[in-house]
């Protein structure tokens, strides 16, 4: 081992070129990974921004305008350029073919391509910042995005790039989990992460190429008054936010759909027990997968669509929390009586679930109409849903990141400053968050600049909160730069994990795995096998 | 293995293509034809009916769907399932605003288009 | 099978070029799943427009010209007869007559385009154009800007879908005469083949929605 151990995917090929056209899936997941870091070093640079000018009612250091772009940057950044490719793109890439014993994704020209493509809608996106920022959120509603004299164009061309990309690898995953499996991996012998991205996969291809229509129309309507979003030439500016929902909802499971499948690897492999309800928790991600096309119109009961279709979006809505809490149930039943090891991607877990309840919680809140007439564009729906993309997506997805960075640097990072950093995170974000409920349910609203002096001092813990949730990711980012240079080396399988991409050196050799893939075990067999310095053993 | 790539292969006889083409042609002449009588309400209904035919038989034959993987079938049948519920859900709004309370509203632009051309 | 002959077609991750044509394909359909939902995006403002507006429907549909896109379909159904019979030519290892076979789709696929010309300029003359430049006043029921904006954009995207699907196939004629396919491997015609059988198939949807009933 120690003599082939100097070798692997990082070292093997050297020079700029061998990473811009290399086809292998983890060098194309490593270039994501740098990708979508900094976009949420820019989306968190606007967040703060937005909090520190809410510190104080009026104006603190930036105009109204400035503060409408920053929402709207903010939102675009994190939702298109970190949120939607954190995990299946960056992270999926690296792990999914590793996880099923598999040399690479099925198309990896499809898959480099997919990653130009994203750094071509980034450039779009960037270039709406320099020239003139949009202003409309992220959302893009008509009429505003098709009046406004902001840059609408540039940015939702960025947005329409980055959904063939997305479209890309959601192909690219479909093709490799449905074909490339090794011989002896049955679907229900998958990792859960597999599952996860597979489900996420579904949603990306069956709801990105709505968008992108949408996208098209609204760029028509901006650019040749073709009328359909138009009221005064008798087209309907509600159309919009239907086309726009029906990819944006199942979306937000896009996003959070593979953050449930690093979960459900961390919280087994933590426990050192066979997960619980293994096919309920496969099944309830495709599940999601199917019922997150049912619900967007819950986006939608103050736009003046019928009662109709509120009624039915409402009911349908609550038909989400079902398979979600079969995952959080499964998850804690994993837990009980597990030999719980508390290393810090295991603390992600846990503030995961504990955030993840919250965030979803509250959604079944809004969910229902009564409650949502009122919360309506209020902090209270700000809260929600950062609770589920941030406390869910995020914290999952560095959960995942820190689990897997042994393998894919084959560094140890200090466990000391993680578990600190997670303590940070954990605090500032409930301080920002949290704070954030109290103030929609007393009619704050949300993307206002100004606001009533009552107010003043939870917005100002709001904003206190944002700095120690900054000051996580500031550590979090030196412990993690530090260990490229300076980490311990790492064990192939420092964690004690059974699936595939532990069995392979750290970090992996250019095909993935020296000789055939051996499958002797599923993934959560930790009754009858057990890991000691590297080794598989049976008990 | 080369024996196994073969046997994947399934090759259809010319005289297959040729018909299906050929049923293809006249029932676009059909469709055709009818449109010049007036169902009614029905009218959509023959012509998406002929429609759905021509395209089955496209997907069927030339597509090669009836000789492949049902996988690939599927798919495709996945589409449209994804479809009729964007369109069908979006239309539970579209069709049926105002029936339980009234639309309260005026009017936004007095010189728009569309109040000129009821004039 | 460990040590099966390995084709210069076949890629390093698959283990038989039988999983690298049926993974090709797999992709593909999935491929055309998204176009089929790309789509349906104008198919659903067509299907809500006409439910609100459907007098307006019936009567500027009637504007649109029966006989050419009647020949278009005709065309674009020949087209896809010939790109079919071009596979099945490479199945038996008739090169040649795959060659004319892609040359024929391309001249039908060209010959479609040339005809939907004519329709565009003939619209553009009389002003029956989306939205705000919607100058035509042949039409009494409200709103007929709407239709040609659904005419339009579904017509333009199914022609820009066209214009691709030549680029393609020129793509794999080149390689064609360039020998790189035989009855062994023949998976990117097929995969060209599968993609313009699709837009075959949005047009037979198209022409009666727009041209038939309106």
């Amino acid at each position: 081992m120690s003599s082939s151990a100097s070798v692997n995917y990082l070292n093997e090929f050297k020079g700029i070129k061998s990473w811009l056209f290399t086809l292998d899936h983890k060098r194309i997941g490593v270039m994501y990974l740098f990708g979508v870091m900094i976009s949420f070093l820019l989306g968190g640079v606007f967040a703060v921004v937005i909090r520190l000018e809410l510190l104080n009612p009026g104006m603190d250091f930036i105009t109204a305008d400035t503060y409408n772009q920053m929402f709207t940057l903010h939102g675009a950044v994190m939702i298109f350029l970190f949120i939607i490719p954190a995990i299946p793109a960056a992270l999926g890439n690296f792990v999914l073919p590793l996880m099923i014993g598999a040399k690479d994704v099925a198309f990896p020209r499809l898959n480099l391509a997919s990653w130009y493509i994203y750094v071509i809608g980034a450039v779009f996106a960037l270039y709406s910042i320099v020239a003139g920022a949009v202003d409309t959120g992220w959302t893009f509603y008509a009429p505003y995005s098709t009046t406004t004299s902001t840059s609408v164009i540039s940015m939702t061309l960025g947005a329409f790039t980055l959904g063939f990309s997305s479209i890309f690898t959601g192909v690219n995953f479909i093709a490799t989990v449905h074909k490339l499996r090794t011989p002896g991996m049955t679907w229900f012998k998958m990792p859960l992460m597999v599952w996860a991205l597979y489900a996420t996969a579904v949603i990306q291809i069956l709801a990105t190429p709505v968008l992108g229509i949408t996208l098209v129309l609204l760029i028509l309507e901006r650019a040749f008054g073709i009328g359909i979003f138009d009221a005064a030439m008798g087209g309907d500016p509600v159309l919009f936010q239907h086309f726009f929902w029906f990819y944006s909802h199942p979306a937000v499971y896009i996003m959070v759909l593979p953050g449930m499948g690093i979960i459900s690897e961390l919280i087994a492999t933590f426990s050192q027990k066979k997960i619980f309800g293994y096919k309920l928790i496969a099944y309830s991600s495709m599940a999601i997968a199917l019922i997150s096309f049912l619900v967007w119109g819950h986006h939608m009961f103050t736009s003046g669509q019928s009662e109709l279709a509120s009624v039915v979006f409402s009911f349908l809505t609550f038909f989400v929390g079902i398979p979600s809490g079969v995952k959080m149930f499964n998850w804690m039943a994993t837990m009980y009586k597990g030999r719980i090891k508390l290393d810090s991607p295991m603390l992600w877990a846990m503030s995961f679930m504990f955030l993840f309840a919250i965030g979803g919680f509250t959604g079944i809140m809004l969910g229902a109409i009564s409650i949502d007439i009122h919360m309506h564009d209020t902090y209270f729906v700000v809260a929600h849903f950062h609770y589920t993309m941030m406390g869910g997506t995020v914290i999952a997805f560095f959960g995942g990141l820190h689990y897997w960075w042994p393998k894919i640097w084959g560094r140890m990072y200090n466990e000391t400053l993680a578990k600190i950093s997670v303590f940070l995170v954990f605090i500032g974000f409930n301080m920002t968050f949290f704070t954030q409920f109290f103030l929609g349910s007393q009619g704050m609203p949300r993307r206002y600049y100004n606001y009533l002096d009552k107010f003043q001092p939870l917005h100002a813990f709001s904003s206190y909160g944002s700095w120690v949730l900054a000051a996580g990711f500031v550590l979090m980012a030196y412990y993690l730069i530090h260990s490229l240079y300076k980490g311990e080396k790492a064990p192939n399988n420092p964690w004690g994990a059974l699936s595939l991409e532990w069995q392979t050196q750290s970090p992996p050799v250019h095909h993935n795995f020296e000789g055939e893939v051996v499958l002797d075990h599923d993934p959560y067999d930790y009754d009858t096998r057990m890991v000691i310095d590297d080794k598989l053993i049976k008990k | 293995m080369t024996e196994n790539v073969h046997s994947h292969h399934h090759i259809l006889p010319l005289s297959l293509y040729f018909t299906i083409a050929g049923i293809l042609f006249v029932l676009t002449g059909i469709t055709v034809g009818v449109s010049y009588y007036d169902f009614g309400s029905f009218n959509i209904v023959v012509a998406l009916t002929i429609a759905v035919i021509k395209g089955s038989l496209v997907a069927l034959y030339f597509m090669h769907l009836r000789y492949d993987n049902k996988l690939y079938g599927a798919i495709l049948v996945l589409s449209l399932v994804f479809l009729s519920i964007f369109i069908g859900l979006t239309m539970i709004d579209t069709l049926y605003r105002g029936e339980i309370q009234p639309i309260e509203g005026s009017v936004i632009n007095e010189n728009a288009i569309i109040y000129e051309q009821n004039k | 099978m460990e040590h099966a002959e390995h084709p210069s077609y076949l890629q390093h991750h698959f283990a038989d070029s039988q999983q690298q044509e049926e993974t090709a394909k797999l992709g593909m359909w999935i491929f055309l799943l998204t176009e089929v939902l790309l789509f349906g995006g104008l198919f659903a403002f067509y299907a809500i427009y006409r439910a609100w507006h459907p007098e307006m429907f019936v009567e500027a549909h009637k504007v649109l010209d029966i006989p050419m896109g009647a020949l278009n379909t005709f065309v674009l159904i020949t087209s896809s007869l010939t790109m079919a019979l071009s596979i099945r030519a490479m199945q038996v290892n008739n090169k040649k007559q795959t060659i004319w076979l892609l040359v024929a789709t391309l001249l039908l696929a060209a010959t479609f385009l040339v005809i939907k010309y004519f329709e565009y300029s003939h619209k553009f003359h009389l002003g029956q154009l989306p939205g705000k430049y919607y100058t035509y006043e042949g039409i009494t029921a409200a709103n007929p800007h709407i239709f040609f904006s659904i005419y339009f954009t579904m017509t333009g995207l199914h022609g820009l879908h066209v214009v691709i699907g030549m680029a393609v196939i020129t793509w794999v004629l080149i390689r064609t005469i360039k020998n790189n396919f035989s009855s062994e491997y023949y998976t990117p015609i097929e995969m060209t083949g599968l993609y313009w059988h699709l837009v075959d198939l949005i047009w037979i949807f198209l022409f009666p929605l727009l041209y038939l009933i309106g």
